[in-house]
């Protein structure tokens, strides 16, 4: 048994079945990060409502607690977390109650939509909730901060990963990053590849577990957010999310890099 | 009720009938790429390696490369769209580009990807395997290859039969340079004449009996200097096909120059030799590689015609106004078959780019409404549906408007070619992959493609002397370069006239350096002459052919007063007058030639 809760702690993703079992059970409380009027049209049975924007607007501990406890969630409770947005935003919810010192959340392994087209059973009720008490517990080993980015990147064994779209790379970037487009990290059927793939890949990139790795997008760190559970899925021990992303960094007029000399943007038929 | 066994299933989709894939080679590639990068194999030896793979180098880096995917005799099905759009997605730039030469090409991929895609290609059965390097490159063949009214037999099969028999063929592997096929369906669609092996179906009668066969030339091919192909014989019967492609690539693997990496493809061999020479070889080699076969080698024709059905959307256009712009786009875009009540619909692309939106809409539109249910890519960056319903078209085009893949003018001057130029690749000096896509907005802005006049005239664009683009055989032809203004430079091209592939191949005759920003106004100017001086059964290409050939009685007699006409439009304003002039299109900085070391990513 003792075994058993230690691995369900450490999942990453939940898959459907488990969900719709722990659901009938009583035993998870799902979080449907969509917008409030999505939510409201329909939503996974018993789910309740953290639209990312809310949780964006202010996300400092203290308030996010607060958030938290209206949603009957305590230090205990299981937590499924799911979105329309191949998982983007759900892994950035997730992760912010990760920090907070939440540590059995994991992602549902597939979108609202695929969830839908797959015929399985959705509600419109909203469930009535009893207010719980977390703790607040931080984990600043899982952000990172542009002062600490700052430092760290030097090292050697750190690694730096961009995870917007090829073409915004290309055209700027924090000096020394890695690209792996949010695009690679799931599959059209799934958030996230299988382990097996994704090991594959992130080998042939020469990245390895026993570096630290820093992942960050273009602004609040969503994508970087699905990046940071990629490389939890198989069993990176040292990541960091930098939530402030490629956004603070360019405020703050920090260095970046260009791919200089070619159009590729020309190529692109958006 | 589990989830597991509730999987999506994608309507029924046509597979592919040859899979050219392998997965070792994906494993392989992956490994290379790592023993590249720990140094423990040369530049040199990866770079060969990468190449005969189908990777190509890119502009001004290391770390990225192009995949260049072949599609075989243009043959693409629906779940190979799909794949390449996923792969697009995942490890390219969310589109494709489609080449010339009917490969599909996947543009600023990490070297470390690139084993991932051909991974993802192996479970659609597509390679990318021999796409570049000294090899046979991707066997062409004509879309209209089997619905084509002129042709005197379809020649796909043939087409991939020879693809079949050479690829990871020992003979291929190692030549001195590149090596191209083409397959045409008859001789006004096609480009037999400008590549190494070019064949046109034939029929003749012998002994009361038809026979098939091929006019097959030799010797063609578009680069820094351009040779139009020589005819082998009168009638090459379809069983000597193979043995002459043989004899051919064994001639050239023998004498070709291994040196000079300007003169090494095989036209400069048969220039250097002498035609005559030459084809006395091929025929001998002919003879030898027939008599020393133990036994007798055959193309592996799979001659079963494709499968016809009639896709069960049953349109009912009954009472629907037909939505607007559609008359054009049945003019300038579609294709009657010589198969009653079937049109081939020829989809217009920018300079041949894609989204992977757009593939996998075109991959549903083609199981919906293709008879043969799979897609062509032809010679023109462009995707071909055939086998298309007449009564369905309406609803196609009114699909094709909804996902935003409409536009008229395919099969006319308003769908200029331009390589990938400053886009991707290193050689190039400018940016004519933007050039083109500026070309064809402003043609369809002035609805050019609805004159007849300049319907069978083309415009086609290369970054640098080295023809990917095609220029030389275009009506209107341009190659990149750079110009000069005291110490400012700016983006130019060389301008050809009167270049085409047909029957009556010829080179497009050199005319004038014209900027790049000007080149828009120039063509507008050369219309406008033309359309003052046109006898009345002209076209664009045909006056232009006879001024070219200098048999022209108008007030434009020539290239030169054609010149003088043109010459006030490409006057050089000063920087302060005008600062664009000094930019190319796509960038903001003043314009330098910067090339990287080539690859000639033809
Ligand atoms: S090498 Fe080919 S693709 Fe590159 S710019 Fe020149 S013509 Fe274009």
């Amino acid at each position: 048994m003792c075994c058993l809760s230690k691995e369900k702690i450490m999942r990453v993703t939940t898959d459907v079945d488990t969900l719709r079992s722990e659901i009938r059970d009583k035993s998870v409380r799902v979080i449907d990060v969509r917008r409030e009027e999505d939510y409201k049209k329909n939503h996974i049975p018993t789910s309740v409502n953290l639209p990312l924007a809310t949780l964006l607007s202010d996300d400092a501990p203290e308030r996010v607690v607060k958030l938290v406890n209206n949603l009957g969630i305590d230090d205990e409770t299981s937590v499924v977390v799911y979105d329309d947005t191949f998982g983007a935003l759900a892994s950035r919810v997730a992760w912010t109650l990760e920090y907070l010192g939440h540590s059995d959340v994991s992602l549902l392994e597939l979108t609202y939509g695929q969830w839908n087209s797959l015929g399985l059973e959705t509600d419109t009720k909203v469930p009535s909730i009893t207010s719980k008490n977390h703790s607040i517990k931080l984990h600043p080993e899982i952000m990172a901060t542009v002062d600490y980015l700052e430092k760290a990147k030097e090292k050697k064994d750190v690694i730096l990963l961009d995870n917007r779209e090829r073409l915004n790379f290309l055209e700027q970037h924090i000096p020394g990053a890695v690209n792996i487009p949010y695009r690679t990290l799931g599959t059209s059927e799934k958030i996230l590849r299988s382990k097996e793939e994704m090991k594959r890949l992130l080998e042939n990139r020469g990245i390895k577990p026993d570096a630290e790795i820093i992942t960050y997008c273009g602004s609040v760190g969503t994508l970087s957010g699905l990046a940071y559970y990629a490389l939890k899925s198989v069993n990176f021990p040292n990541v960091k999310l930098y939530v402030r992303s490629f956004k603070e960094w360019k405020n703050l007029n920090k260095p970046i890099d260009k791919q200089e000399n070619a159009h590729y943007w020309d190529l692109s038929a958006e | 009720m589990t989830i597991s066994n509730l999987k999506q299933t994608s309507p029924d989709s046509k597979l592919p009938r040859v899979n050219w894939a392998k997965i070792e080679e994906a494993d392989n590639f992956a490994k290379t790429v790592k023993l590249y990068r720990q140094g423990k194999i040369d530049h040199d030896n990866f770079r060969r390696f990468r190449l005969q793979h189908g990777a190509y180098g890119t502009r001004m880096t290391d770390d990225y490369a192009m995949v260049r995917i072949k599609i075989p005799a243009g043959e693409i099905y629906p779940t190979q769209l799909e794949k390449i759009a996923q792969l697009s997605e995942t490890f390219s730039i969310g589109s494709a580009h489609i080449s010339t030469r009917q490969n599909i090409q996947l543009h600023w991929v990490v070297l470390e990807d690139v084993s991932e895609i051909m991974r993802g290609l192996t479970e659609v059965g597509l390679t990318s395997r021999e796409a570049c390097g000294n090899t046979v490159r991707n066997v062409m063949c004509s879309p209209l290859a089997g619905v084509c009214s002129t042709e005197e037999f379809d020649v796909t099969p043939y087409a991939i039969a020879t693809a079949k028999f050479l690829l990871r063929n020992p003979l291929n592997q190692n030549l001195p340079r590149k090596f191209k096929f083409n397959f045409t369906c008859c001789e006004k669609h096609g480009m037999a004449r400008i590549v190494d092996v070019g064949l046109i179906p034939q029929i003749r009668e012998l002994d009361g009996k038809k026979q098939r066969g091929f006019k097959i030339f030799l010797g063609g091919g578009l680069g820094n200097k351009s040779f139009v192909g020589h005819q082998l014989e009168d009638f090459t019967p379809e069983d000597d096909v193979l043995y002459t492609s043989i004899a051919v690539l064994r001639i050239f693997d023998r004498m070709g120059d291994r040196k000079n990496m300007a003169r090494n493809r095989m036209r400069y061999l048969v220039d250097e030799m002498g035609w005559e020479k030459f084809q006395n070889l091929v025929l001998k080699e002919r003879a030898i590689v027939r008599a020393t076969q133990s036994v007798i080698v055959k193309l592996d024709v799979d001659d079963t015609p494709t499968e016809i059905k009639r896709p069960i959307t049953i349109s009912d256009t009954d009472g629907k106004p037909t939505p607007e712009g559609y008359s054009r786009w049945i003019k300038t875009s579609t294709f009657k078959q010589k198969q009653d009540g079937y049109n081939s619909v020829f989809i217009n692309l920018e300079a041949g780019d894609i989204t992977a939106n757009h593939l996998h809409a075109l991959a549903k539109i083609c199981r919906e409404f293709s008879a043969e249910g799979f897609a062509r890519n032809g010679f023109s960056q462009d995707i071909v549906f055939r086998w298309i319903q007449e009564s369905d078209l309406p609803r196609l085009y009114s699909r094709l408007i909804e996902v935003g893949l409409a536009n008229p003018g395919s099969l006319t001057m308003a769908s200029p070619i331009g390589c990938s130029g400053t886009t991707s690749c290193n050689l190039a000096l400018t940016n004519s992959h933007r050039l083109a896509k500026e070309i064809q907005r402003k043609f369809l802005e002035l609805k050019l493609d609805e004159d007849d006049d300049l319907r069978d005239s083309t415009i086609k664009i290369s970054g640098c002397p080295n023809s990917c683009g095609q220029h030389e055989i275009a009506t209107i032809g341009f190659y990149g370069g750079g110009g000069r203004v005291g110490k400012d430079m700016y983006p130019l091209y060389q301008m050809s006239l009167g270049g085409r592939s047909d029957g009556d191949a010829m080179l497009g005759v050199n005319c004038m350096r014209v900027p790049a920003k000007r080149i828009i106004p120039v063509i507008l100017k050369i219309i406008e002459s033309f359309k003052k001086n046109k006898k009345s059964e002209d076209t664009l290409s045909s006056w232009i052919n006879r001024i070219v050939r200098g048999n022209e009685n108008s007030e434009i007699k020539s290239v030169n007063d054609l010149k003088q006409i043109l010459s006030p439009h490409i006057v050089p304003p000063t920087k302060e007058e005008d600062a664009d002039f000094y930019l190319d299109y796509g960038s903001d900085k003043n314009y330098h030639t910067i090339t990287g070391k080539g690859e000639c990513a033809a």
